[in-house]
């Protein structure tokens, strides 16, 4: 027998399935009424000689609005459950491990923030919250894990964030979704769910290269970012410490919460939306640094706000200065 | 009820007016031009068609092995293109509509017979480019164009592609202009609004959409050449461009033009359910508004084509919300017509296969649809095989169960001759479990994770695929069948009456093929349309 349902292992997977199978039970009772009506009316009233008439049927208004008003209840009650499952789902946890992912034609770059890098693969721990943040470096891809029901476009131009928490040890299909090109079928590769102390092993296992955060604190410097944005106070541009997730008034007088978009805006188009008090005198690094590059600045100036970036693991001291090379993600 | 003349070939019509090839390529009236854009979306059809049959054998097995990556991308680009943009949406306005519409009203005409020429050479030329762009190496960015592929990436025939949509678009244009026109202005005396057959209201709100819609995807296209040709930097973010404009400009249009397939399918199915039934329509009232509420809200809907891309999330809960209740003028009409066939007199002739076949399919693929309104169903699936299933269902089984009904039940009056019978009953069931067979498979395949537009696939996926391979070649049967006996049956054809059914309908008053101006003289309309009761009572006591 061939498969008729993928594999549940994340935990929205019951949820997404539940919808699924309420909406078969609709499909399958208002297909099954319309048919049967189809059917019985063909065979009752079939016409028997040629010159039959039909019996006379007057209108009803009361049918009408029956049959308007219980489809309209029906579809608003699954706009609600799907509304409110997407909520859930768009909405990351405060705890969540941070792995960087970088969508190329026709490949997955995914990093951890402890520097293991891999491709086209990606090892997490179950019952952990992972968040994704995605950029694509030339058209939309779409990270697709059907047995998690992940699925996210990364569209380039802007961070794509989204989440998931795998329950169950397995090895998973992860698809392209959204079409990239002549090898879009082979833009696919493969989750490993693991156990946490498996997990654990993984991640000693492997030399990991440079932590995704201490490569970004070198570019901050290569690209000189660091004789304006210093760290004392009274520097050309605002210094950075403790930005992240720290709301900001800008010019136009919006309040804006410095997420990761807002960083990677504020590198390639930084006049976009400036912080008050200073002058619009940054130029644009659009096109200069590449799409890794800026994921590195970002979990660079996130590590200088390690408070902000995994509130989880918040540690009242952690107000620090210096860029933190350890995981984020493990819990205390 | 009708003159019961014997339709003879020799009394002058609307076919033996002139035979050269001038009198049918510059020719204004509406039933000839009917005549050209039936030749026109027959062939676009087959094209479109072939091209399906290609991706079914390249998907027989997991690995790509028929053709190259490259080659299967131009295919599915090509197959779209061909069938949304060349078949589906000219296909029951240009054929039945161009052919019904001044008959049902009891007009000699439409308002603007030489624009009615014009939009089929806008159709025809429009397709020829198209096409040249397939034979000198086609284009591989999907019938959709997403940016910034198509705009940057893609190195196929993007801006000739577009422009023959462009025109075709032009074409549609000028097709629901011509019709909203002709339906304001020309009704027969006494053919009130409320007196309209449904064939009519469907037709209306169609054209509406036509014309609001269409421009918004002309536009489109000639940004996407602007930034193609010029790089401009509209869509393309290394320019600053946003890519996700291009799906808001995209979809408003194109989802709306669902309904411009599905709309005029609908419309044919009301005239069928009531000649086959013997009865009026139940609810006249609640199927023609519901045409036009679906006219209304199918402009409110496209950010469901988005759930995933980023938008933001309450745009896509205000999507969420109306794409559920979009559903239900639909569920209306499908009441409407069951309860129609209820105490009806019924008569399995092959139309009413049809119209039945419609109803299931739609029924089935409109529930579906509900699968993808909820936000977080359709993260999982879309972009998979099962959206492909779900508008597949919708948009080319209903719309072709629509044409093909439409086409054997005014066949007589369009040809002036009768087809077989009984093949012509065998193609309404091979198409309809051909269909299924070809496109249930996919619904599965696509909750099981299977991405659209994959020219290999994992090994799991096989069996489904196999199996809707095998539909598509009991499909390809389907669709050759009535190929055959219509050819057939203009030349070796009975002779068809006035009016064969016995339905009523300004229409059948006229004689089979109808003469070039349509009525000797000028109908007057004294009733309701479908009044089968009241005219059967007068046969009975005549």
């Amino acid at each position: 027998m061939p498969p008729l349902f993928p594999e549940q292992a994340s935990t929205f997977a019951p949820h997404v399935d539940a919808l699924y199978w309420f909406l078969i039970a609709i499909t399958a009772f208002f297909s099954l009424l319309i048919g049967t009506l189809v059917v019985v009316f063909a065979i009752k009233y079939h016409r028997r000689s040629p010159d039959e008439v039909a019996q006379e049927v007057h209108e009803s208004g009361a049918l009408e609005i029956v049959w308007s008003v219980i489809p309209l209840f029906l579809s608003l009650v699954t706009f609600y459950w799907g509304a409110s499952l997407y909520f859930r789902i768009v909405r990351p946890p405060g705890d969540a491990l941070d792995i960087y992912v970088t969508g190329k034609q026709w490949m997955w770059k995914l990093q951890h923030t402890d520097g293991h890098r891999e491709m086209n693969e990606l090892h997490v721990p179950v019952g952990q919250p992972v968040r994704l943040t995605m950029a694509s470096e030339d058209v939309i891809h779409s990270f697709y894990v059907p047995a998690f029901r992940f699925k996210r476009d990364v569209v380039p131009g802007r961070f794509a964030t989204a989440w998931f928490e795998a329950s169950k040890p397995g090895r998973y299909h992860i698809f392209c979704s959204q079409y990239c090109g002549t090898r879009h079928s082979n833009m696919i590769g493969w989750v490993y769910a693991m156990s946490p102390s498996d997990y654990q092993a993984w991640l000693a296992g492997g030399t990991p290269g440079e932590t995704l955060a201490s490569a970004g604190a070198k570019r901050f410097v290569e690209q000189a970012c660091n004789t304006c944005h210093g760290e004392q106070k009274g520097s050309r541009g605002p210094s950075l410490v403790g930005l992240f997730g720290r709301s900001e008034r800008m010019q136009s007088g919006q309040v804006v919460v410095a997420d990761e978009n807002y960083i990677r805006e504020s590198i390639v188009n930084p006049q976009a939306r400036l912080v008050e008090g200073y002058p619009p005198i940054m130029p644009t690094y659009q096109g200069l640094i590449s799409e890794e590059g800026l994921l590195q600045l970002t979990a660079y100036i996130k590590s200088l706000s390690p408070a902000a970036a995994a509130p989880g693991a918040a540690s009242p001291a952690a107000t620090a200065t210096a860029p933190a090379p350890e995981r984020k993600s493990a819990k205390p | 009820m009708s003159q019961s003349t014997v339709s003879g070939s020799e009394r002058p019509n609307y076919l033996n007016s002139g035979y050269g090839v001038k009198s049918w390529l510059l020719t204004t009236d509406h039933k000839r031009i009917a005549l050209l854009y039936l030749l026109g979306v027959t062939v676009f059809f087959a094209i479109g068609g072939v091209f399906a049959g290609l991706i079914r054998l390249e998907l027989l097995t997991p690995q790509g092995d028929v053709f190259q990556a490259e080659t299967y991308n131009k295919l599915f680009t090509t197959h779209g293109v061909m069938m949304v943009f060349f078949f589906l949406i000219p296909a029951i306005p240009g054929v039945l509509g161009n052919f019904l519409v001044p008959l049902m009203i009891g007009a000699k005409d439409l308002a603007f017979p030489r624009l009615n020429l014009l939009s089929w050479y806008l159709y025809i030329v429009g397709g020829l480019i198209a096409l040249w762009a397939v034979v000198h190496g086609g284009v591989d960015t999907g019938w959709t164009f997403y940016t910034p592929y198509s705009t940057v990436y893609s190195n196929g025939w993007v801006v000739v592609t577009a422009i023959g949509i462009f025109l075709a678009g032009f074409s549609s244009i000028l097709t629901g202009l011509n019709f909203v026109v002709t339906i304001h202005t020309m009704r027969a005396p006494g053919m009130t609004w409320l007196r309209m057959p449904l064939f009519c209201w469907g037709m209306y709100a169609t054209s509406i959409i036509q014309i609001l819609g269409t421009p918004v995807i002309a536009i489109t296209l000639l940004l996407v050449a602007a930034e193609r040709i010029f790089h401009l930097g509209i869509f393309d973010p290394a320019q600053g461009g946003d890519p996700i404009l291009f799906q808001h400009l995209f979809w408003f249009y194109s989802h709306p033009a669902v309904y411009i397939m599905i709309l005029p399918a609908m419309a044919v199915i009301s005239e069928l359910v009531t000649a086959f039934a013997r009865k009026p329509i139940f609810g006249y009232k609640f199927i023609a508004g519901s045409s036009i509420a679906i006219a209304v809200l199918s402009f409110l809907v496209w950010g469901h084509h988005m759930f995933v891309s980023g938008q933001s999330v309450y745009a896509g809960l205000v999507f969420s919300v109306l794409s559920s209740v979009v559903a239900i003028p639909s569920a209306i009409k499908v009441f409407n017509w069951t309860a129609t066939l209820y105490k009806g007199s019924v008569s399995y002739e092959t139309p009413l296969l049809y119209a039945l076949g419609f109803i299931g399919l739609f029924t089935f693929g409109g529930l579906t649809g509900l699968f993808l309104a909820a936000m977080g169903l359709d993260i999982h699936v879309h972009d998979t095989y099962f959206i492909v299933a779900h508008f597949h269902y919708i948009m080319v089984g209903g719309t072709i169960m629509g044409y093909l009904g439409g086409l054997h039940y005014w066949w007589p009056k369009i040809s002036g001759k009768m087809y077989p019978e009984y093949w012509s009953r065998v193609s309404a069931w091979v198409i309809f479990i051909g269909f299924n067979l070809t496109f249930f498979p996919q619904f599965i395949l696509g909750y099981l994770g299977m991405p659209r537009r994959y020219y290999a696939y994992p090994p799991e996926f096989q069996v489904w695929n196999v199996m809707s391979t095998a539909g598509a070649s009991i499909l390809g049967i389907g669709y050759v069948i009535p190929l055959v006996y219509f050819f057939w049956s203009m030349r070796y054809g009975k002779d068809a009456a006035d009016n064969p059914w016995g339905a009523t309908g300004l229409e059948w008053e006229t004689p089979s093929p109808p003469p070039t101006e349509n009525f000797p003289e000028t109908p007057v309309v004294t009733g309701k349309p479908y009044d089968y009761l009241t005219a059967s009572k007068e046969t009975a006591v005549g």
